[in-house]
């Protein structure tokens, strides 16, 4: 290491790196580099077999495993599309009134918009299984109650409807992250560049497009990386309210139910550690180009923006 | 208490624990079954010692879902328990293959069981059977009673009166036709079409036919169980298709629907939740056809071969198999009935409801539980799935029975004739 070749001072940057590169090497490098090798490997009697890269022709061969791949790697871009444009947009729009200052009880909306952030998505997930469940939830009772019946539909076992649906739920828990990561990012912009902006005119909603969105991009760019990550890995909603089947006829299969019921199996279906990884792989990848693409092409270019 | 005396209580523990092994020999049951614990500990286990005192038995569950792993782990490393109960088909067939479960084919007690029941624990070819079975679920519709009465009707014999008695029950309005929903899938179909399918492909012969590629599932008899399941949708309540197993199972004990289209396990729990008289009718049979029912075996109980009480667990076994364990076994699980071709009288009249078919029809397991669902697509569950879309009427039978045997033919390559 150059800190310990140049002088003994250094020893310490070393040492309290430690724990950190340790503990991750152990928990995040290492599991990734067994998952990439469990991947080019498979079982055949009883025995680990280098196959090189069979498992990804399979994945992508296979129409049996490439509809399954290709119909997962499409609902998740849908699910994601459905976060950028509503998650996203709405969490901006509340921090941007949060950050008027003659709002009153900002602190009681802030806590109540993020409280469902925290919550474990198996309640998330149930509780709106109720609300939306046609024989005991309030949803058709409270259309019935402004005479609009006949636009209930019982939501999660249509498939045109079920992955929009799930995808909304998951906009109403995660809405508050958007919202506060922005709300500091309009707290951090100077009084002095809004009050020169008065000074020549720009005011109320003027303001906001001309100064304070430029001046929030960086964040803008950091949530949707967060939320590309995110929703690529989702996974614990749609298995919380259809199961690992994805139901209706797989309609709500994203990338993590599939690698779910091919890793460890499901019901008299064995699990195939094998394909498992390679499907882990796959979502590693894809994960991995979205976030170089960010970094290299979109990250850099906003930096101007930044203060 | 100091640390020594501990240790010391513990030795002496130990040293009276292996004089008492001494006198009698002791017996352990690996189970998954760890819901009916108490039943074996306080009912069943006791009939036995009662009868053979120089055998002790522990039944020793673990949990259903990491039972076949801990129990490989155990088997590999020496420390599995004398007694292995037995999932059905290819979970057992390979511990079996592995030299894990003794080959039980010469005990006479298998005579008490009908090939039927054999088939989950027995080698493909039927030479070698390596679990002595317990107990099977059945299939059929159980209805409420009272609204039975109360619309004046009557159980429905044919597939025509069947589907005559749900257009009155709708037209009536009082109560949902029948209580399933398509959101988990899996209802649609074992208690869908497994349940009423059974007599198109008459049973085990239409099912062999299929194992030995003599059939097609795009055939008739294995595509009309879809047409007939795509009738069904009409007839489920409002938003069937968000309606999950627990939603059904509670909308029927509520009273809200007339007919629940059941397996046998669902008694005990009916049982306990529904204030109305409940009665069960078999599913019915096409007008001047035969009544087959779907008789699915689950569970059995065979011997670990490392056992150094291989007598012990020998008899343990044959009592298993005997009568008198059928009539325990099935009047403490009602629902779970025993495979033993013995007269067995049961306390709950629903359950004896249930088990009396296996006099009038012929019994049959599930269809692609043997042998079809080892490859990928497995067909156990590609036929979930097709069976809830052809009630949610997004595919036609025609398709469904397609889609079947396309997923069939993509690895399954029939043995030579």
């Amino acid at each position: 290491m150059r800190a310990e070749t140049r002088s003994k001072r250094r020893w310490h940057i070393a040492i309290f790196l430690a724990p950190a590169v340790l503990v991750y090497t152990a928990l995040m490098i290492l599991p990734l580099f067994g998952t990439l090798k469990l991947s080019l490997y498979q079982q055949v009697d009883q025995q680990q077999v280098f196959v090189g890269l069979d498992n990804f022709r399979t994945l992508f061969g296979d129409p049996n495993w490439s509809e399954s791949f290709w119909r997962a790697l499409k609902n998740n871009t849908w699910f994601f599309i459905i976060h950028m444009l509503v998650q996203n947009p709405i969490g901006i729009a509340i921090a941007a009134m949060l950050s008027v200052p003659a709002l009153r009880f900002k602190g009681f909306y802030r806590t109540a918009i993020f409280i469902p952030t925290i919550l474990s998505f198996v309640i998330v997930g149930f509780a709106w299984k109720l609300i939306l469940s046609p024989l005991w939830g309030i949803a058709p009772d409270l259309l019935k109650m402004v005479g609009l019946k006949h636009l209930f539909h019982p939501w999660l076992g249509k498939e045109e409807y079920a992955l929009t649906t799930i995808a909304l739920i998951s906009v109403w828990q995660f809405v508050g992250i958007p919202m506060m990561l922005i709300y500091a990012a309009l707290l951090s912009i100077p009084d002095e560049i809004l009050e020169a902006g008065e000074m020549d005119g720009i005011t109320g909603m003027k303001a906001f497009w001309k100064i304070k969105l430029p001046l929030i991009l960086p964040s803008i760019g950091i949530i949707s990386i967060l939320t590309f990550v995110g929703n690529f890995n989702a996974f614990d909603l749609v298995y919380t309210m259809e199961g690992a089947m994805a139901a209706p006829n797989y309609s709500t299969e994203v990338m993590g139910t599939f690698l779910f019921r091919t890793f460890f199996g499901h019901q008299t279906q064995p699990g195939d550690p094998n394909m498992g990884a390679t499907i882990a792989m796959m979502m590693f990848f894809i994960i991995l180009t979205g976030v170089v693409i960010y970094l290299f092409l979109i990250q850099t270019r906003m930096r101007r923006y930044q203060f | 208490m100091k640390p020594r005396n501990i240790v010391g209580i513990m030795l002496a523990a130990t040293v009276l624990g292996g004089a008492a092994a001494a006198q009698e020999t002791t017996l352990t049951i690996e189970s998954w079954r760890n819901d009916d614990l108490s039943i074996w500990q306080d009912k069943i286990i006791p009939a036995f010692e009662a009868k053979h005192p120089d055998i002790h038995v522990v039944f020793a569950p673990t949990a259903p879902a990491q039972y076949n792993s801990a129990l490989n782990a155990k088997l590999e490393a020496g420390t599995a328990g004398d007694l292995i109960t037995c999932r059905p088909f290819d979970g057992s067939l390979a511990l079996f293959k592995a030299g894990h479960l003794a080959d039980l084919t010469d005990m006479p007690e298998l005579a008490n069981f009908g090939p039927v029941a054999k088939s989950g624990w027995s080698t493909d070819d039927g030479a070698h059977t390596y679990c002595m079975p317990m107990a099977s679920v059945i299939h059929g519709f159980i209805y409420n009673a009272d609204a039975f009465k109360e619309l004046g009707l009557e159980e429905p014999k044919t597939t025509d009166e069947f589907y005559a008695l749900l257009d009155r029950i709708k037209e009536d309005g009082t109560y949902i036709p029948m209580a399933m929903g398509t959101a988990d899938e899996w209802e649609a179909a074992t208690m869908g079409y497994a349940n009423i399918g059974t007599k198109y492909w008459k049973g085990e012969e239409g099912r062999k036919a299929l194992i030995a590629g003599k059939a097609k599932l795009t055939d008739p008899e294995w595509v009309d169980p879809y047409r007939e399941l795509a009738k069904w949708g009409p007839y489920l309540g409002d938003g069937f298709e968000a309606q999950s197993y627990p939603d059904s199972q509670n909308l029927f004990t509520l009273g809200r629907a007339a007919i629940y289209p059941a397996g046998s396990w669902e008694i005990s729990g009916f049982n306990a939740q529904a204030d109305f008289k409940m009665g069960a009718f078999p599913p019915p049979v096409l007008p001047g056809g035969d009544c087959y029912i779907s008789d699915h075996v689950d569970i059995a109980m065979g011997m670990n071969p490392a056992s150094p009480n291989a007598e012990a667990a020998k008899t343990f076994l044959a009592w298993v198999g005997s009568p008198e364990f059928a009539t325990l076994y099935s009047n403490a699980l009602p629902g779970f009935f025993s495979l033993s071709n013995a007269d067995v009288k049961l306390e709950d009249p629903l359950a004896q409801e249930m088990v009396d078919w296996r006099k009038t029809c012929k019994s049959s397991i599930r269809p692609f539980s043997q042998i079809l669902s080892r490859g990928t697509p497995n067909l156990n569950t590609e036929y979930w799935v097709t069976s809830a879309n052809v009630i949610r009427g997004t595919m036609t039978p025609e398709e469904a029975g397609q889609h079947m045997q396309d997923a069939l033919d993509s690895w399954y390559k029939p043995p030579a004739q």
